[in-house]
């Protein structure tokens, strides 16, 4: 996370991050700056209405998938007797991500105004926001908004006098990266192991305590009550046709200025580079992640890849969590891959066999590699388990794993068999390090 | 046993017409199945083995392990087998028509093999290892990983019967989802993550610590032995069995536990002349293919010390000394001829008989003895169980349509009476928990009438109906008196809500449902009847669940004072007279008058109005009143005693004559359904003889010609006797058309409308004074339990229980030591506050430090003496007393009392 400044200066769409600079945790600033309008807005509005307001919108899911939020919406069937939940996916947990978490820590009330409307389109009336376990702060922040936010009637029984009534609860998950998958956080938040259920049947009509539930990303949320707000078209006026609206993208790395760039979607890396001040001085890109540690690696030959669901996946990677991860040419791959699936192996909840199994051997693979004891027969080891992997293991987790492993092997092949012919990292350790004084090689 | 037998089919689809079937192909050979089949399940039935570890069709579907993947046309990624659900016009490809399942399915292989240790040569598991064997099937020749493994100290108990060894676990979560789904016993559970993801029990300590047991919550379920046996790898092993034997050195023989009357199906492994183990066999009629801790691994007992092997007669100093087979028979058939002559000879054979030896009691009580005193009940026991057991019955089994597991399935609601049906019949708890956990149809609601809720009751999800010991029939009689319309039901002697009452009335009233009772019914005054009057008010079916495994089969056989084989009543003359035709013996060579019951027969012999006894089985100590039993024994002039084990008969006995155990014999079970569960001879090398062979010469001895020497033999002729049996005597009336009035007017029966018994006012126990509740545990102090000390150890510890008013009555907390008196003797027990009623007092019957009949002479319903305890509450040193005992006989606990009193 960076500064305020930084983040006022290089933010070109202004949405979400718009109040950021005003301190807009404290209720009242939050009111001053228009918060809580939507809300006023949707509850004159039937449920139905909204869900197609933000079916027109365009608006996709923010974790990571894309789907479409309002075709989300509506597939909670109506009158099975079963309560609606909604749960907030803010477990953000994918490395180089950090934007849910910055949000919810300045202006946790867009986030519960973005629930409380949300909750109301699809009937529910209780709301969970699931926050990682190490996000003490946040939790603390958004436990402190839905009490002042009960206080004022925002949640509560009737809210605002429109009849409606919804409670909303922050739970602290316990810190397993797995929880970010929704049927593992719906496991723990339901008091069990977190790990991912099977599906069918899908959160929709078996969520919650079996429940239909809608499970949505922060980011996600948070954009709604600035569509209630300003309609379907301003919102679609933004980023790409099908990918549209304003997005948080976290840059981190090598880059001058790490922070959270709001940006419409499409933007290139290059532009986010000119926000973000350009890779560090005297240095150029090598690789990086377009949407955090589970999307395969980009090049520089990539600078110019429309960064939206669809351009990235047409050029072979994800979007992902626009988490913008970027590796200058002191960067081993290897030894880069390898803290990838260190997190990988360290994170895999264990229930199916290639995730949990294929990162162990994979981990120690890479270390072999990066040590200069790799043969190249591992590479073709690391491709053969990736393949068991990819699309055999249980849930995306280790799909995600393999990641990393594919495409650096696609991209920097050369660099691999450097390691296991000199018998070592062909380039210096250290001078990857984010404070290495540069030149040092 | 039904009051009216309802149709083949009562409700095996619930809900109207299925919906159709779903046609596939699969390899391309095309099948219809029913929808909501999984492919893997489909493909099992076109014969296409599809490996597979975490898959288990009793189980529900997990997708763990991955290794059944199959390709399906016009999916982007293949899927695994067992979570699919067919579609109609499904393409599947498995690893035989698809190379992207051959490679993802040896990619798995390879994967789970990474971290598996490499010790199938010391493996419990080799040589019928699923593992081991789709490594060979679907693995690669060599492997890729050079890395290190993840290893465990190996292995740990997780409790003192199982053991764990993590280092083979594929994480598969088998034992961890039978525990939870079938048992109910989620006492172990996956736990971390990553490769570091293993099962463990709870525990306070760290798994590696030597000390696991003490620090942890151990895993004592009485079904923890299928976790053993559905693990696909060698992970987790049995104390009794680990490192006795290769797979591939035992013979396997299919056999029928001889534990309960649950009847499991079970393969009984052996080598040279010795069980190695037992496995639970696979029928899904009965057990499907679970069974419990006690039928599994309770086998050593024909082994352990004291078994008889040769006869023995007792000697001028009293002692007893090993003779000749001839001698003994010579011996035994003198004294019981010179007591036959005098006032008679009295026959009790145990519950643990097979129906061959029942049958061959029976008719030797019948043609040899000329009585008809021969009961099987060796528990408390009443003339309103005898009517009972010959209303509705003896002569009722699935074939004329008594209830079978199958309608628990589907049974709308079960009333339990008398019946704890995980320590009494665990395959019926089992059946009852999948019955109301179900969810494809409505699933069964349970409801108890007993004193307190049990684990076992909560894990049916089920309902107390709360009783005082002794006011059961108060209850039932409220039922049958609500119809359910009006929320009233008032019941004197008990508390349960009048709303509770009139709403299980009315629940009783769907059709299919059922009233299971058990042989405890029998110490309830009135509970037999007054179950017979509901089941006839409401249209439930009713069945009578008793706790050995020979007691049902006993009733065919005639085994009781008024029941001859084949559902005869002694007092029906043409019955009688079919009887005598077809064993080709003199009209009128069957005594006509019904015999005496255990009691009777005791009481009897205690005052010389018998002069012999011929036991089979029986275990003194679990007799209503032991001491009276002893003196029985002691004062009747001759005893006979056909035994495994020395025990407390032989301890009296004049001539002991040795028996095969189950395993040495062939012969048939009866479960509580009355469904014949025949198995062969496991240990062919065994010299030891079926009680039936030793009858049959005994018979020779006294020119009385049985034709019981072979099992062939005694199976035809008791096949004979039982055919035409068309249902009980309150279903189809009497058998023959002899029953005249004169012959009923001196027996002790009441008539067919079996109506006679009413409950008795209950007991008002004073301060200090409690009502006694009691039953057994499934593990206790048993003593078909001997000689496997690792079984024991997962028994439920003694716990005596009080509620906490009458706890404070007498000054105890949860916690105290409480110590329950009667005249005979005291026991104490560590207390646990429940909730019950008050001044009811709660004893399990034959655990270690609990032997009630024993020390207490004391049954439920009886008023014994609470107070603070005298001495320590340890559990302890009465095991050694009360484990002597009975061989193939009466084993667990004590029982009967009641008698006719």
């Amino acid at each position: 996370m960076t500064g305020a400044a930084a983040i006022q200066a290089a933010s070109v769409t202004p949405v979400l991050t718009q109040r950021w600079p005003h301190q807009p945790w404290k209720l009242a600033n939050y009111e001053r700056l228009d918060g809580y309008a939507g809300l006023r807005q949707a509850l004159r509005q039937t449920p139905d209405a909204l869900i197609e307001l933000v079916k027109q919108s365009g608006l996709r899911g923010r974790g990571g998938a894309g789907f479409p939020t309002g075709l989300k919406w509506s597939f909670l069937p109506k009158d099975v007797g079963a309560p609606h939940y909604l749960v907030i996916n803010a477990d953000e947990g994918e490395p180089g991500t950090c934007k849910d978490l910055p949000l919810m820590m300045v202006d946790p009330h867009s986030l519960l105004e973005g629930a409380i409307i949300t909750a109301y389109a699809i009937g529910a009336h209780q709301a969970f926001i699931y926050v990682r376990g190490e996000a003490v702060h946040a939790a603390r922040r958004l436990r402190q908004a839905v009490r002042e936010a009960r206080a004022k009637n925002y949640l509560g029984r009737n809210i605002l006098g429109s009849g409606f009534g919804l409670d909303v609860v922050v739970h602290a998950g316990a810190g397993a990266y797995i929880c970010g998958e929704e049927t593992a956080l719906l496991e723990s938040l339901e008091g069990f192991r977190g790990q991912p259920r099977l599906k069918p049947p899908f959160p929709a009509t078996h969520g919650l305590y079996a429940s239909p539930t809608v499970v949505n990303n922060v980011e996600t949320i948070a954009s709604v009550p600035f569509i209630v707000r300003h309609g379907a078209d301003w919102f679609k006026s933004m980023g790409t046709e099908k990918s549209p609206g304003p997005k948080i993208y976290s840059i981190s790395g090598h880059v001058k200025h790490p922070g959270q760039y709001e940006c419409e979607l499409g933007i290139t890396l290059r532009q986010l580079l000119e926000l973000a001040g350009g890779v560090r001085a005297g240095r150029s890109l090598k690789f990086w992640t377009p949407g955090g540690s589970s999307t395969p690696y980009f090049t520089a030959e990539h600078s110019d890849v429309p960064l939206d669901f669809e351009g990235a996946a047409a050029a072979g990677s994800m979007l992902g969590t626009t988490a913008i991860m970027v590796f200058d040419e002191t960067t081993c791959i290897v030894g880069a891959t390898l803290r990838f699936i260190e997190f990988y192996a360290h994170e895999s909840c264990g229930k199916c066999t290639p995730c949990r199994e294929g990162t162990y051997w994979m981990e120690q693979v890479l270390r072999r590699l990066e040590a200069g004891e790799g043969t190249e027969e591992d590479l073709s080891t690391l491709l053969d388990t990736c393949d068991n992997i990819f699309g055999r293991s249980f849930c995306a987790l280790g799909d995600g794993a393999t990641s990393c492993v594919v495409s650096s092997i696609k991209y920097f092949r050369d660099e691999y068999i450097a390691h296991v012919r000199q018998r070592r990292c062909p380039l210096a350790s250290h001078a990857s390090a984010p404070l290495a004084a540069q030149g040092v090689h | 046993m039904t009051i009216a037998p309802q149709t083949e089919h009562t409700a095996t689809s619930v809900g109207g017409s299925a919906p159709p079937p779903v046609t596939l192909t699969i390899d391309g050979v095309s099948i219809t199945v029913p929808r909501g089949t999984l492919v893997i399940r489909a493909a099992e039935q076109l014969g296409i083995p599809i490996p597979r570890f975490c898959d288990h069709p009793l189980l529900d579907p997990v997708g763990a392990c991955r290794q059944c993947i199959v390709a399906v046309e016009g999916q982007r990624k293949p899927l695994t087998a067992c979570t699919t659900v067919v579609t109609e016009g499904m393409v599947v490809q498995t690893q035989h028509s698809s190379q992207v399942a051959a490679k993802a399915q040896s990619g798995t292989m390879e994967l789970l093999l990474i971290n598996h240790p490499l010790d199938c040569p010391m493996c419990d598991k080799g040589g019928e290892c699923p593992l081991q064997n789709q490594a060979m099937s679907s693995g690669r020749a060599a492997s890729r990983f050079h890395d290190v493994k993840r290893t465990y100290p190996k292995p740990v108990p997780i409790s003192s019967e199982v053991l764990l060894d993590r280092e083979r676990c594929v994480l598969c979560a088998r034992c961890t989802r039978f525990s939870a789904q079938i048992a109910g016993d989620p006492f172990i559970e996956l736990f971390e993550r990553s490769a570091g993801e293993q099962v463990s029990v709870y525990r306070g300590e760290q798994l590696d610590s030597p000390d696991i047991i003490s620090g942890s919550e151990p895993f004592n379920s009485y079904f923890s032995g299928n976790t053993i046996q559905i693990c696909p790898v060698g992970a987790l092993t049995s104390a009794t069995y680990r490192f006795r034997s290769r797979p591939f050195d035992l013979v396997s023989t299919p056999s029928v536990c001889e534990h309960c009357s649950s009847g499991c199906a079970q393969r009984t492994d052996w080598r040279r002349n010795r069980v190695l183990r037992r496995l639970a066999g696979d029928d899904p009629e009965v057990n499907e293919e679970w069974n419990c801790d006690k039928g599994r691994f309770a086998f050593t007992y024909p082994t352990s010390q004291g078994r008889i092997t040769t006869p023995l007669i007792r000697d001028e100093s009293g002692q007893l000394v090993t003779a000749s087979w001839s001698q003994a028979l010579t011996i035994a058939a003198e004294g019981l001829r010179e007591a036959r002559d005098a006032a008679g000879v009295g026959v009790l054979t145990g519950g643990r008989l097979t129906v061959e030896d029942s049958y061959a009691y029976s008719v030797f009580a019948r043609l040899a003895l000329n009585t008809n005193d021969i009961d099987f009940r060796a528990r408390p026991h009443s003339v309103e169980e005898a009517d009972f057991l010959i209303m509705h019955v003896a002569g009722l089994t699935p074939a004329t349509g008594g209830l079978r597991y199958r309608d628990l399935d589907t049974a709308p609601t079960v009333l339990l009476v008398g019946l704890e049906p995980e320590e009494e019949s665990p395959i019926v708890f089992l059946r009852l928990r999948k019955a109301s956990r179900r969810l494809d149809a409505p699933s069964t609601t349970v409801y108890s009438v007993a004193p307190w809720a049990t684990r076992g009751l909560e894990k049916l999800s089920g309902t107390l109906v709360e009783a005082v010991p002794g006011t059961e029939a108060c209850v039932l009689d409220a039922l049958t008196d609500d119809d359910g319309t009006d929320g009233a039901g008032q019941i004197s002697g008990t508390s349960p809500e009048g709303g509770q009452i009139s709403a299980l009335a009315a629940a009783l009233r769907k059709p299919g449902s059922v009233v299971l009772l058990g042989e405890r019914a029998a110490s309830a005054p009135g509970a037999l009847s007054a179950a017979a009057r509901l089941a006839r008010a409401t249209g439930a079916r009713l069945a009578w669940i008793p706790r050995r495994a020979g007691d049902r089969g006993a009733v065919e056989a005639g085994a009781l004072p008024d029941l001859l084989p084949g559902a005869r009543w002694v007092v029906d003359r043409a019955a009688r007279a079919e009887l005598e035709q077809l064993w080709g013996v003199a009209p009128g060579s069957i005594p006509a008058t019904p015999g005496r019951s255990t009691t009777r027969i005791l009481a009897a012999a205690a005052n010389a109005e018998l002069n012999a006894l011929l036991i089979a089985g029986v275990d003194l100590d679990d007799l209503a009143d032991p001491a009276a039993a002893r003196n029985a024994l002691r004062n009747v002039g001759f005893v006979v005693s056909l035994e495994l084990r020395e025990s407390s008969v032989t301890e009296y006995a004049d001539v002991v004559l040795p028996v095969a155990a189950s395993v040495e014999k062939a012969g048939t079970y009866y479960t509580w359904e009355g469904r014949a569960r025949p198995f062969g001879r496991a240990l062919p090398e065994s010299d030891a003889l079926p009680d039936s062979r030793v009858l049959d010469a005994l018979a020779a001895e006294l020119d009385v010609f049985l034709s019981l020497g072979s099992v062939e033999q005694v199976r035809a002729g008791y096949a004979a006797a039982v055919s035409g049996v068309t249902g009980p005597a309150s279903s189809t009336g009497l058998r023959g058309t002899g029953l005249g009035g004169t012959e009923l007017g001196g027996t002790e029966f009441s008539g067919t409308e079996f109506s006679g018994f009413q409950h008795r006012a209950s007991a008002k126990p004073e301060r200090g004074e409690a009502v006694l509740a009691t039953w057994h545990h499934l593990l206790d102090a048993g003593t078909l339990q001997l000689g496997e000390p690792h079984l024991a150890g997962t028994a439920p510890r003694a716990l005596a229980r009080l509620c906490e008013a009458t706890a404070s009555e007498i000054g105890l907390t949860d916690g105290d030591a409480l110590t329950v008196t009667t005249d005979a003797g005291s026991i104490t027990l560590p207390l646990e506050i429940t909730r019950m009623p008050q001044r009811v007092v709660w004893l399990p019957t034959n655990s270690p430090g609990s032997a009630v009949r024993r020390q207490l002479a004391a049954d439920s319903g009886d008023i014994v003496k609470v107070s603070a305890g005298t001495t320590s509450p340890l559990p302890d040193d009465n095991l050694a007393q009360v484990a002597g005992g009975d061989a193939e006989g009466a084993g667990e606990g004590p029982q009967s009392h009641g008698g006719e009193r």
